[in-house]
């Protein structure tokens, strides 16, 4: 009996094969490599999530859709439910999992562990296991340029900041904007307000108009929506930045530059890797040299010489020439960090946890 | 710290802004909740009223035409709840809450679209005379349309409860639905009435959102204002001015917390983030000490032939 079904199955699944693929349509599931993403906001969200499904969708007009399939779950909440997705997503057959927001770290090496077939790509994170890759990108360097942008373009010398989750991440995108914007112009004053999440207009937009009340007339953010530059807009004579996203329907002013994160080239390696089998899990943090940190273009509302000495510092990073936290640094109590000409390393940058010396308020813990 | 750079005016400025919103979904559902019906299902009408009055703004290049749409939006997912609980005599928190879901839902399939776009701008209404008073003028009387209509909305609901026979019935209603049916009132008329209200109320609160406030469409960017919406409907013991109270209690917080935030206030962030909320529920619980309660009949199917 029960052998008599399993051949009328395999049999009533032959067919369906044979109707699947006499109708044009691609059946051989197996031969493709199942490639799974999670996401922490919606697609078309305009900054991070999208970035991340559109590099998705690169990677597979990269490699051809007929070798590579892909699942993909948007708005996953970070913490357990996203363990669930993923587990969801590896028991469907996923070769390989990426997921795309530093808090789904730990369920990632959660699900990783459990299932030891599947491979696993965690982007911002510093957790690996033997079938668990970290990836990350040195957006601190995109900052950097931002913060010259922001340091000469401001008036009146206070710059406002929307911080999203307090994360080492973060508190490196303050770090090197305000180093960056106080080296070219001393006076300058940076006012912070945490928001607590990765994506909320409403939250964002009231943050941004604060900020312009009390005097900003520059604003970055580190959130993904494009309302601050909404604000900034209504505000008149307020500048800010895309960030993830090129943000261009906000071009020439308010948003002069942006950061764009691409992670295409790194998607179809790692899917090729799996596909001819030489994946092994490492941690790597790649920057503006590789592409992975893009910076958009620079608008004609920046003054040449401005625009000149950040593509400058673009270009130096770029060819490794110059480290955005590169001593004499101090932290914010005064005490020492770096001497004259010492470079960071990349275990301290990626732990961050400190402001530097000249910033104001604490970093929530 | 540099409490200096905040300026009370502008404070008091953003938080009309920042409260008007919740306060014209509230005070939609005091009018539902009045009638005896609960609707959990604000945030729900909220986010269809957002996407739709961002559609039809962003396509006829008229944010009034928007606001209109919001209303109708809203009112028609407030139809469906209206055909669930009154007709089909559903359970009221299992619609209401099936409601958001399906809101949430459809008003990201309906905003797929519309992501990215920018709409309308919605002028500001500087009344003539008025807002040229100094200090007061640019606080009170420069904002947009919307604000003076949230304003004036908590009046005409408090005056049409307080004073309208109309007002007296839809009480009569929600207090004990039998007895109005005995005394030949239409209760099912009469809630549908109320509860079409309160998904117009919701879809402007929410249109006000995408069309001012933020100005953009996101997927889920009401962000759980309706929620606050429905806590302040009871925290303010059902009356109108006391929602009007909590909302801009709630807007006024929130906003303060930014300022703070921005001043370099030595109280963690932490701390100042959920202050909106604490503060906002503390102040109305205390308030409602005098025991309000709720309308009687609130959350009860009726049926004729009970």
């Amino acid at each position: 009996m029960l052998i008599k079904k399993r051949t009328f199955l395999t049999g009533a699944a032959t067919a369906l094969g044979m109707t699947a693929l006499a109708s044009g349509a691609a059946f051989a599931q197996d031969d493709k490599t199942k490639v799974g993403f999670i996401y922490v906001g919606p697609i078309n969200d305009g900054g991070w999530s999208q970035h991340h499904h559109e590099s998705a969708l690169k990677m597979i007009e990269e490699i051809g859709a007929d070798k590579v399939e892909m699942v993909y779950q948007e708005n996953v909440p970070e913490g357990p439910d996203s363990e669930r997705a993923m587990t969801q997503m590896a028991l469907n057959g996923a070769d390989i999992i990426f997921s795309t927001s530093f808090g789904y770290m730990d369920p990632t090496l959660n699900v990783a562990t459990k299932f030891p077939d599947v491979k696993f790509e965690h982007a911002t994170g510093y957790k690996t296991a033997p079938n668990m890759s970290a990836y990350s990108a040195r957006f601190y360097e995109g900052r950097a340029v931002q913060g010259t942008i922001a340091g000469s373009m401001t008036k009146s010398n206070t710059i406002g900041y929307i911080a999203s989750v307090p994360i080492p991440e973060v508190v490196r995108g303050i770090n090197s904007s305000y180093i960056h914007a106080k080296k070219v112009n001393p006076d300058v004053e940076f006012k912070i307000i945490w928001l607590y999440t990765w994506m909320d207009p409403a939250k964002e937009a009231d943050a941004a108009r604060t900020l312009i009340e009390q005097g900003a007339d520059v604003i970055l953010q580190h959130t993904d929506s494009t309302a601050p530059l909404a604000a900034a807009q209504a505000a008149g004579d307020v500048i800010g930045f895309g960030q993830a996203g090129d943000m261009a329907e906000y071009a020439p002013s308010p948003r002069v530059s942006s950061i764009i994160d691409n992670w295409a080239p790194y998607y179809t390696a790692r899917v090729q890797a799996v596909m001819d089998g030489t994946w092994e899990t490492h941690s790597v943090w790649e920057g503006i040299n590789t592409g992975m940190v893009g910076i958009g273009e620079i608008s004609d509302v920046v003054p040449e010489d401005v625009k000149a000495a950040a593509l400058e510092m673009k270009d130096a990073i770029s060819a490794g020439e110059y480290h955005p936290f590169t001593g004499p640094l101090n932290k914010q109590d005064g005490t020492p960090w770096l001497a004259e000409g010492e470079v960071a390393d990349d275990g301290t940058l990626a732990g961050m946890s400190f402001y530097v010396e000249g910033l104001e308020g604490d970093i929530p813990q | 710290m540099d409490l200096g750079a905040i300026n009370p005016l502008l404070l008091a400025a953003s938080l009309m802004v920042a409260a008007t919103a919740v306060m014209i979904a509230a005070v939609g559902e005091l009018v539902v909740e009045k009638a005896g019906v609960l609707n959990l299902g604000v945030e729900g009408m909220m986010i269809t009223g957002a996407i739709c009055g961002f559609a039809a703004a962003a396509t006829t290049g008229s944010p009034m035409i928007g606001f209109a749409a919001a209303a109708g939006g809203g009112a028609l997912l407030a139809l469906l709840f209206a055909l669930l609980t009154q007709v089909a005599l559903a359970n009221q928190v299992a619609s209401g809450l099936a409601l958001t879901l399906f809101g949430l839902g459809m008003s990201s399939l309906i905003g797929q679209s519309y992501v990215g776009v920018k709409p309308p701008p919605t002028p500001d209404l500087d009344i003539p005379l008025l807002s040229d008073i100094p200090v007061l003028g640019p606080v009170l009387f420069s904002h947009d349309l919307m604000v003076y209509f949230g304003l004036a909305l908590v009046a005409a609901v408090w005056a049409f409860l307080k004073y309208t026979r109309g007002g007296l019935i839809l009480k009569a209603v929600g207090e004990n639905h039998a007895a109005a049916h005995a005394l030949g009132y239409k209760v099912v008329r009469i809630r549908v009435l109320a509860i079409l209200f309160g998904g117009a109320c919701a879809g402007l609160g929410g249109a006000y959102i995408s069309l001012i406030r933020v100005p953009q469409w996101t997927e889920g960017m009401t962000g759980g204002a309706g929620w606050i919406a429905l806590a302040l409907v009871v925290f303010a013991s059902w009356k109108p001015w006391r929602v009007l109270l909590g909302a801009y209690l709630f807007g006024g917080v929130t906003v303060l917390q930014l300022n703070l935030q921005a001043a370099g206030l030595a109280i963690p962030a932490e701390y100042l983030s959920m202050s909106p909320y604490l503060i906002t529920i503390l102040v109305l619980v205390i308030m409602s000490a005098d025991r309000s309660a709720a309308p009687a009949s609130l959350g009860r199917t009726f049926h004729a032939s009970q």
